[in-house]
C-alpha cells in the first residue's frame, strides 16, 4: 500500500483513540490532549488520501492547515477554560453531580 | 446576500474594539439591516423560485466555494435575524454597566450570528465545518463569560460535546473528499448513487452522530440543561432558538442532498431520528415537569421540543415534512427565546430562580407573564399559533403515510408541555408570601419578551407564506 | 463497565474505517487539474498558498475570525489582574533571548514573504513572531499582558479588518475575493501583512493573557 494510505489508516486509528479518550478520561488536561489527538487522526487521513497517488493534491493540505489553526484555536480556548475552573473550584475534573 | 456574513464580522470586531457602550448601538444597528437583507433575500427567492448563488472568487465550486440561498436557508436566515433583533434590544438593557458577561456579549453574539449566516449559505461541506466551529465556539464563550464555576463547568462541558461534534463531522467530510475529490454540495449530489463505496455510508454514519450531538438530540442531550440552564437570559435564549437549529438544518440538508441515495437504499435508516426524537420529547418532558429551576425547566423544554423536530424524517418521503420541520423550528425559536427572555424577567424582578418563588409575580410582571404564556401557546400547540400549525402539518403529512403512531406522540407531547407550562403559570398566579417583594425591572424587557411571544403565536396566521418559501429547494 | 464499551466500540469503529480506506475508491473530482491550470490567475506561485488565499480564501477569513474569536471567549471568561511576581531567571537565557528575537522576527519576515513560491505565509510567520514573544515572557524579559487597552485591541483586529475591507471592496466588483489577476499577487500580499501581524499578536496574547494567574508558576 502506498504511503499515503498508510498515513490514513494510522490516522483511523488515532481518531479511534482520541474521540474514546474524550469520552473516558476525567482529568480535562489529558481530555484536551485526547481532542488534539482526535483532530491530528482526521488531519492525517486528509493528508493521506491526498497524497495515495504520486502527485499530492493540494486542496487537502490548505484544508489541513485551516483545520489545524481552528483547532488550536479550540484548544486554546479549551485549556483557559480548565484554568478558570482551576482557578475557582482548584480541581481538574468536570463535577458529576445533576443540577 | 453576502453582507448578512460580513456585517455581522465588522461590528462584531468594532464592539470588541470599541467597547460595550458603542458596541450595544453597533449591533443594534447592525442587526436591523441584517433583518432587511434577511426579508430581501426571502422575497427575492420566493419570487423567483429557484436558488440564488453566489460562486466566491469568481472560481466556482468545485476549486472555490459557493454560497447558496434556496427556500431552506432563507427561511432559517430570517428566523436568526427576527430572533436576535429583539434579544439585542433585551440584552442592551439587561446588562449592568460593568459586568464582564455584558461587555463581551456583543462581540461574541456578533461572531455567533455571523457564524450562522454563514452556516446556512454555504454550500461547500468543509466551509460548513469552519462555521459549525464558530458558531460553536462562540456560543461556548457567551456561556462562559463572566460567569463563575458552575457556569465555566457547564461551558467546558458544552465545549467537549461541540468538540466531538465537530470532529466527527471533520471526519466524514475528509472521507467524502477521500472518495470523491471534491466537497462541494452541488458537484457531490449528483455523483453519489446507491452503489456508493463504505467509506460512504461511514462519512454519513459519524456525520450524523455529530450533528446529532451538536443538537442535542437524545441521548446526546447530556450537555443542553446545564448550559442553557446557566447562562444569562438572552445567552440562552441564543442558544436553544438558533444554535441547536444549525445542526438540526445541517442534518436535513445532507439527508435531501448528498445522502438521499444511501437512504433511499436502506429506509429503515430514517426511523432512527423518529425514534430518538420520541425518547426526547417523553425524557424531556418528563425532566421539565420535575425541574425546580426555572431556566432549567425551560431548558428540558428544549430538549422536548427539539424532538418534534426529528420526526419528519420518516415522512421526508411524501409533502410537507420539510414545511412542517420548518415550521417547527420557526416556531420554537420564537416562543423559546420569548420564554428565556420572559424568565430572565421574572428572575431579575424576583431575585431568585426557582419555579417556587414566583408567587406574587403577576401583580408586577403581567406583560412578563401574558408573554409567557403566548410561548407556552405556542409549545402547546394551541391554535391559532405557529406551533399549532407546526403540529397539524406534522400530523398531516404522518397521517398521509399511514403512521398513526407519529400522530399519538405529537399529541402526548403536546399535552405534556401544557403540563410544565401550567405548572408556571399556577406558581406565578398565587399570592406571594408576605415580605417578599418583587422588584421593577426596564419596561424594554418585557416588552421584548411579549414580542417574540407574540410573533410566536401570530406567525400562525401567516404561515401560508413562510410554506411557499421553504418549497424553492434547491 | 462503560470503560469496555467505549473501547470496544472505538476499536471496531478504528477497522471499520481501515477496511473501508483499503476498498478501491470511485473516480470523482481531481482538484489537482483545476488548480494546476489556474495557478496563473492566481497571483502566487505555491499552489498551496493560491488554495488558502485564492480559490479557498473565503475559508481563510473565517478561520482568522475563529482565532480573535477564541482569544475574545478567553479574555471574556476572566484574566486575574493580580499583581505579576517576577520571574527570576538567569542572565545567561536572558541573552539568549534577547539574541534569538531579532532573528525571529527575521525568520518570520522571510517566512511571511516566501508563502508565495514555498511552503510558508502569514499563518507560519505570525506563529514565529508570536513564538518570540512568548520566548521573551519565559526568560523574564516581556511582562505578561493585562486586560487590553484600546491600541492593542486595534492591533488584534487589524488583519481582520484588512481582510475584511479587501474582502468587501473586491465585492463591489464582481464576487466576493475576486482578485482581479493583475492584482492578486499585491492583494495578496497586503492580506498577509495585516494577517501577520495579527495573528502573531493573538497568538502571543493566548500565552500571555492568561499567564498570570495565581497559585501556580507556568
Amino acid at each position: 500500500m502506498s504511503s499515503g494510505l498508510l498515513f490514513a489508516c494510522v490516522g483511523a486509528l488515532l481518531f479511534a483513540m482520541g474521540i474514546a479518550g474524550v469520552i473516558l478520561i476525567g482529568n480535562l488536561l489529558r481530555r484536551v490532549l485526547a481532542f488534539n489527538v482526535m483532530g491530528s487522526g482526521a488531519f492525517l487521513i486528509l493528508v493521506g488520501l491526498a497524497q495515495r497517488n504520486d502527485v499530492p493534491d493540494p486542496v487537502p493540505q490548505a484544508m489541513v492547515l485551516t483545520g489545524i489553526v481552528v483547532a488550536v484555536a479550540a484548544t486554546a480556548l479549551a485549556l483557559a477554560l480548565v484554568r478558570r475552573l482551576h482557578a475557582l473550584t482548584g480541581k481538574l475534573e468536570l463535577p458529576t453531580d445533576e443540577i | 446576500m453576502i453582507w448578512l456574513i460580513l456585517l455581522p464580522l465588522v461590528w462584531a470586531s468594532l464592539a470588541f474594539i470599541l467597547g460595550a457602550g458603542r458596541g450595544k448601538w453597533l449591533a443594534i444597528a447592525g442587526l436591523a439591516a441584517q433583518t432587511g437583507l434577511a426579508f430581501d433575500l426571502a422575497a427575492k427567492v420566493g419570487a423567483g423560485g429557484t436558488a440564488i448563488s453566489h460562486t466566491i472568487g469568481g472560481w466556482g465550486a468545485p476549486l472555490g466555494i459557493d454560497l447558496t440561498a434556496d427556500g431552506l436557508s432563507a427561511a432559517m436566515l430570517l428566523l436568526t435575524q427576527c430572533v436576535a433583533l429583539p434579544l439585542a434590544v433585551y440584552a442592551s438593557a439587561y446588562y449592568k454597566r460593568d459586568e464582564a458577561a455584558g461587555a463581551y456579549f456583543w462581540p461574541l453574539a456578533g461572531f455567533l450570528i455571523s457564524g450562522l449566516n454563514a452556516l446556512f449559505l454555504s454550500a461547500d461541506l468543509f466551509n460548513i465545518y469552519v462555521t459549525l466551529e464558530l458558531v460553536g465556539l462562540a456560543a461556548v464563550g457567551l456561556v462562559a463569560a463572566g460567569g463563575g464555576a458552575q457556569q465555566v463547568a457547564a461551558a467546558l462541558r458544552y465545549l467537549f460535546a461541540t468538540l466531538v461534534g465537530s470532529g466527527l463531522y471533520l471526519l466524514g467530510v475528509a472521507l467524502i473528499y477521500g472518495a470523491y475529490g471534491t466537497v462541494s454540495i452541488e458537484v457531490l449530489t449528483p455523483l453519489v448513487t446507491s452503489e456508493t463505496p463504505r467509506l460512504m455510508w461511514i462519512a454519513g454514519g459519524l456525520m450524523l452522530i455529530g450533528l446529532m450531538l451538536k443538537t442535542a438530540l437524545f441521548p446526546f442531550h447530556f450537555w443542553l440543561p446545564p448550559a442553557h440552564g446557566g447562562a444569562p437570559a438572552p445567552v440562552s435564549a441564543l442558544l436553544s432558538a438558533l444554535v441547536v437549529k444549525a445542526s438540526f438544518y445541517l442534518i436535513l440538508r445532507l439527508w435531501i442532498g448528498p445522502f438521499g441515495p444511501l437512504i433511499a437504499a436502506a429506509e429503515w435508516l430514517a426511523w432512527l431520528p423518529a425514534l430518538l426524537g420520541t425518547l426526547a420529547i417523553f425524557w424531556g418532558s418528563w425532566r421539565a415537569i420535575r425541574a425546580e429551576r426555572l431556566k432549567l425547566l425551560i431548558a428540558y423544554s428544549t430538549v422536548a421540543q427539539l424532538g418534534y423536530l426529528f420526526l419528519i424524517f420518516p415522512l421526508l418521503t411524501g409533502h410537507g415534512a420539510i414545511q412542517a420541520g420548518v415550521m417547527q423550528a420557526f416556531a420554537h425559536g420564537l416562543a423559546k427565546a420569548g420564554m428565556f427572555v420572559a424568565a430572565g424577567v421574572l428572575i431579575k424582578a424576583t431575585g431568585q430562580e426557582s419555579v417556587a418563588g414566583l408567587a406574587g409575580a403577576v401583580e408586577r410582571l403581567p406583560i412578563t407573564l401574558l408573554a409567557f404564556g403566548l410561548a407556552g401557546m405556542t409549545l402547546m400547540g394551541l391554535p391559532p399559533s405557529s406551533g399549532f400549525l407546526a403540529k397539524w402539518q406534522l400530523i398531516e403529512a404522518a397521517l398521509d403515510r399511514g403512521y398513526w403512531w407519529l400522530v399519538v406522540v405529537v399529541l402526548a407531547g403536546g399535552l405534556l408541555a401544557a403540563v410544565y407550562v401550567f405548572r408556571v403559570l399556577r406558581q406565578a398566579f398565587l399570592l406571594a408570601p408576605p415580605g417578599q417583594t418583587v422588584a421593577t425591572v426596564p419596561r424594554i424587557l418585557e416588552w421584548t419578551a411579549f414580542a417574540l411571544a407574540a410573533a410566536s403565536v401570530l406567525l400562525g396566521l401567516r404561515g401560508v407564506e413562510l410554506m411557499q418559501l421553504v418549497g424553492v429547494v434547491a | 463497565m462503560k470503560r469496555f464499551v467505549v473501547a470496544s466500540g472505538a476499536m471496531a469503529f478504528a477497522v471499520l474505517l481501515i477496511g473501508a480506506l483499503l476498498e478501491p475508491l470511485p473516480s470523482g473530482v481531481d482538484l489537482r487539474v483545476a488548480v494546476a491550470a489556474n495557478m496563473t490567475a492566481s497571483g502566487v506561485e505555491h499552489p498551496v498558498t493560491a488554495v488558502l488565499l485564492n480559490f479557498r480564501g473565503y475559508d481563510t477569513l473565517l478561520e482568522i475570525a475563529v482565532l480573535l474569536l477564541a482569544l475574545i471567549v478567553i479574555l471574556a471568561s476572566g484574566i486575574d489582574t493580580t499583581s505579576d511576581r517576577s520571574r527570576a531567571t538567569s542572565s545567561i537565557l536572558q541573552t539568549l533571548a534577547r539574541l534569538a528575537a531579532p532573528l525571529m522576527i527575521v525568520v518570520a519576515v522571510y517566512l511571511l514573504w516566501a508563502g508565495a513560491f514555498r511552503p510558508g505565509g502569514a499563518f507560519q510567520a505570525g506563529a514565529v513572531l508570536a513564538s518570540a514573544a512568548v520566548l521573551l515572557h519565559l526568560t523574564g524579559l516581556l511582562p505578561s499582558w493585562q486586560a487590553p487597552l484600546l491600541t492593542l485591541r486595534w492591533g488584534l483586529t487589524a488583519g481582520f479588518l484588512i481582510f475584511l475591507a479587501v474582502a468587501a471592496g473586491l465585492l463591489t466588483q464582481g464576487s466576493l475575493l475576486q482578485y482581479p489577476p493583475a492584482q492578486a499577487g499585491m492583494l495578496i500580499l497586503l492580506i498577509e501583512v495585516g494577517l501577520t501581524l495579527s495573528l502573531g499578536l493573538i497568538l502571543a496574547g493566548l500565552f500571555l493573557f492568561l499567564s498570570r494567574d495565581p497559585g501556580d508558576d507556568s
